[in-house]
Parts: C-alpha cells; structure tokens; sequence
C-alpha cells in the first residue's frame, strides 16, 4: 500500500508541470478513477480543504489521501512521492542555474523571463482578488454583490504595507483576526 | 559552525512560517518568500528571486516546493534544499492532518470560515503590494521590450486563461532567438 501510495504520487509530481491547479486533472484520474482511494465527493472536498488552508494543492491532497489510506505513515509517504521528482530535477536546475546565469544566451533568456513572472505574480493576484472581493462569483459593483468588508480589510493591509513596510505575516494574521471579527458582529 | 546552524535554523523558520501563511497556492508563496528572502534576509537580489520563479515554474512539480529547493541550494547546498522543503511541506502535511481528522466540524465551522476569508483579503493585499514593487521596477528601467512582454504576459493569463507553462515556455523562447539574433549582428 506504502509503496502504491508513493509511487502513485510520484508520478502525479513528476507530471504536474504548471503548479497550482494544472495538477488536479492528474489527481482525479489516478485518486479517484485508477485506484477509487476517494469518492468524487472526497476529491470536491479536498478541493475546498486547499482553498481554505495553506501550502500546494498538489501536497494536500498527498496527505489527505495517505492519512486516509495508511494513517500518518501514508501521509508521509505520499507527501514524499509527491515531492521527490521535483527535488531531483529543481537540484540539477539550480545547479546549471548557479553555474552559466552569467552567460549571455541565459542572461538573454533570463531577462525575457523576468517581466513575464511579475505578469504571472499579477494575473494570480487577481483571481485571489475576485475570491475575496466577490467570493468567486461575477464581478460587479453594487454593493450587494462586492464583500465590502473584504474590501476594506485589503484596503487597509495595503495601506499598512506601503507605509510601514510589516512583516506581512503578521498582516495576514491582522486580517484574519479584523475580518473574522467584522464578519461576526455585523 | 554556528554560523551554519544559525542559517539552517533561518531557512527552516522562514519557509516553515512563510508556507504555513500561503493560502490559495502557486504563486502567492512567491511575493511572501521575496519579502523575506529579498527586503528582510538580503539572501538574495530581486532579479534572483524572479529567475528562480521562472526556474520553478518549468520544472515539474507545485511551484512553492521548487521555489523552496532553489533557495535552499542557493543558501546552503544540498541540505539547504533539503531543510527547506522540509520547512515548506510541513506545515499543510500537519493541517491537512488534523483536518482530515475533524473535517465535518471544521467544514461546519463559521469562524474558521470568516478569518479565512479576512485572510484572503490579507493577501491579497500583499500580493498588490509586491507586484507594484516588482512591476514599477520593470516599468522604471524603461525597456520597451521588458515592458511589452510583462503586458503581454499579464493579458495573456488573466484574460485568455493561458497555461502559464505556455506562457514561460514562450517568453524563454522569445529570449534565446533575441539574444541569438544579437550575437549574430555583433559577429556580422
């Protein structure tokens, strides 16, 4: 079972190019399909669970599905197999990364790069946006459909971190703590 | 020696505390790296930060563990990369833990619910915060070209829903023929 759960992981990491979502049609088809480890309700809860908790969807869903077949063993497991492929193949990047970044074709490559990341950083940022602001849902300006406390909870981080320049885990955590607290009382 | 466990000890508290905040996966663990990496530790220049991204982005693999690897290595070799893809599974693999064991009441739970949602707007505004830095800084060294693709790339994403390995993969390849093309007309 320990050897399945790692191999089948293993496999999810080393075909999962993209992150983030482009990893869950490879969950589905060997989780729930190939080996029936989880009913698709499971699978549509795991979903939610990584919306709502932190780290890769690809590791909890690794951990979900091991501590369901083989407790914490399993989860370890699965969280390796899922990890494994990335270490060996990012190592050897890093490595060629740190030995010819200074050449002229890779700097080339790197400075195309560069701008295209802070794109992907920014086009990310927005989806987290419409999450908060409209709970996922069309985007519109009344204020019905806006989460005004959403709203001014970011307006208020934002504000916070170009003036005072935090530790922006400590601004999260203030959000969580403003934002719960509205939500409650109002 | 103690120099190197004293940096150890960082790379474990920073990406342990850095993963265990990073609600929403993929790239929200970059911005929150890069502050404390870049503006805290000084480990590391933005244009590093930015290349690795790249780097974790066209291997296999979610984005936050190849990040991890590439800033562990970069610090501290091998057990670096070792130490802080421990720091950065840890985390959800204990959540999702405790989770999966009371799923119905935390999935019931309206306060979890509401200070999860506060904290997405949180991070949301890091987010902002972060791109504004790193995008005026593009805008600010005045390359036309640096401009164009960072536009392109934006519209591309988050209009037209591309694959973001497309969209790397392209960028990277937008490089190598620019700079081939230079090298050529500085031989000729």
């Amino acid at each position: 079972m320990l050897l399945q759960l790692f191999l089948t992981f293993f496999q999810i990491g080393l075909f999962s190019i993209g992150g983030g979502y482009a990893i869950l049609p490879m969950v589905e088809q060997h989780v729930v399909e190939l080996h029936g480890w989880l009913t698709p309700v499971e699978y549509m809860d795991i979903l939610t669970i990584s919306q709502m908790t932190p780290g890769p969807i690809a590791i909890n869903a690794a951990t979900f599905v091991g501590t369901k077949m083989a407790g914490i063993p399993g989860a370890l497991t699965a969280t390796a197999g899922c990890v494994a492929p990335s270490f060996i193949i990012v190592l050897a990047l890093s490595y060629f990364y740190m030995k010819y970044r200074s050449m002229s074709v890779i700097k080339g490559v790197l400075g195309t790069l560069r701008p295209a990341v802070v794109a992907l950083i920014a086009s990310s940022g927005i989806s987290i946006l419409r999450l908060s602001f409209w709970n996922g849902g069309p985007v519109a300006w009344s204020p019905q459909a806006l989460d005004v406390i959403a709203v001014c909870v970011f307006a208020l981080c934002f504000g916070v971190l170009r003036i005072r320049k935090p530790n922006p885990i400590a601004v999260i955590l203030g959000a969580g703590v403003l934002g719960g607290a509205l939500y409650l009382w109002l | 020696m103690s120099g190197k466990s004293k940096l150890y000890r960082q790379l474990f508290t920073s990406t342990f505390s850095v993963s265990a905040f990073t609600l929403g996966g993929g790239y929200v663990i970059v911005p929150l790296m890069r502050k404390k990496f870049v503006e805290q530790y000084g480990w590391l220049e933005d244009d590093e930060m930015l290349d690795m991204t790249a780097l974790a982005q066209s291997a296999p693999g979610p984005i936050a563990i190849n990040t991890a690897i590439l800033v562990g290595y970069r610090m501290a070799g091998v057990i670096g990369a070792f130490i802080t893809v421990f720091g950065t599974v840890l985390p959800p693999l204990v959540i999702i833990s405790v989770i999966s064991l009371f799923y119905e009441a935390f999935r019931a739970s309206q306060v979890v619910g509401t200070v999860l949602h506060g904290m997405q707007a949180g991070v949301a505004a890091v987010i902002a915060d972060v791109v504004l830095g790193m995008g005026g800084s593009v805008l600010k060294a005045g390359s036309p070209l640096h401009t164009g693709i960072m536009a392109a790339a934006f519209i591309a994403a988050a209009w037209f829903h591309v694959n973001v390995a497309v969209i790397i993969l392209s960028c990277g390849a937008l490089g190598i023929a620019l700079s081939l093309a230079q090298r050529r007309k500085g031989e000729g």
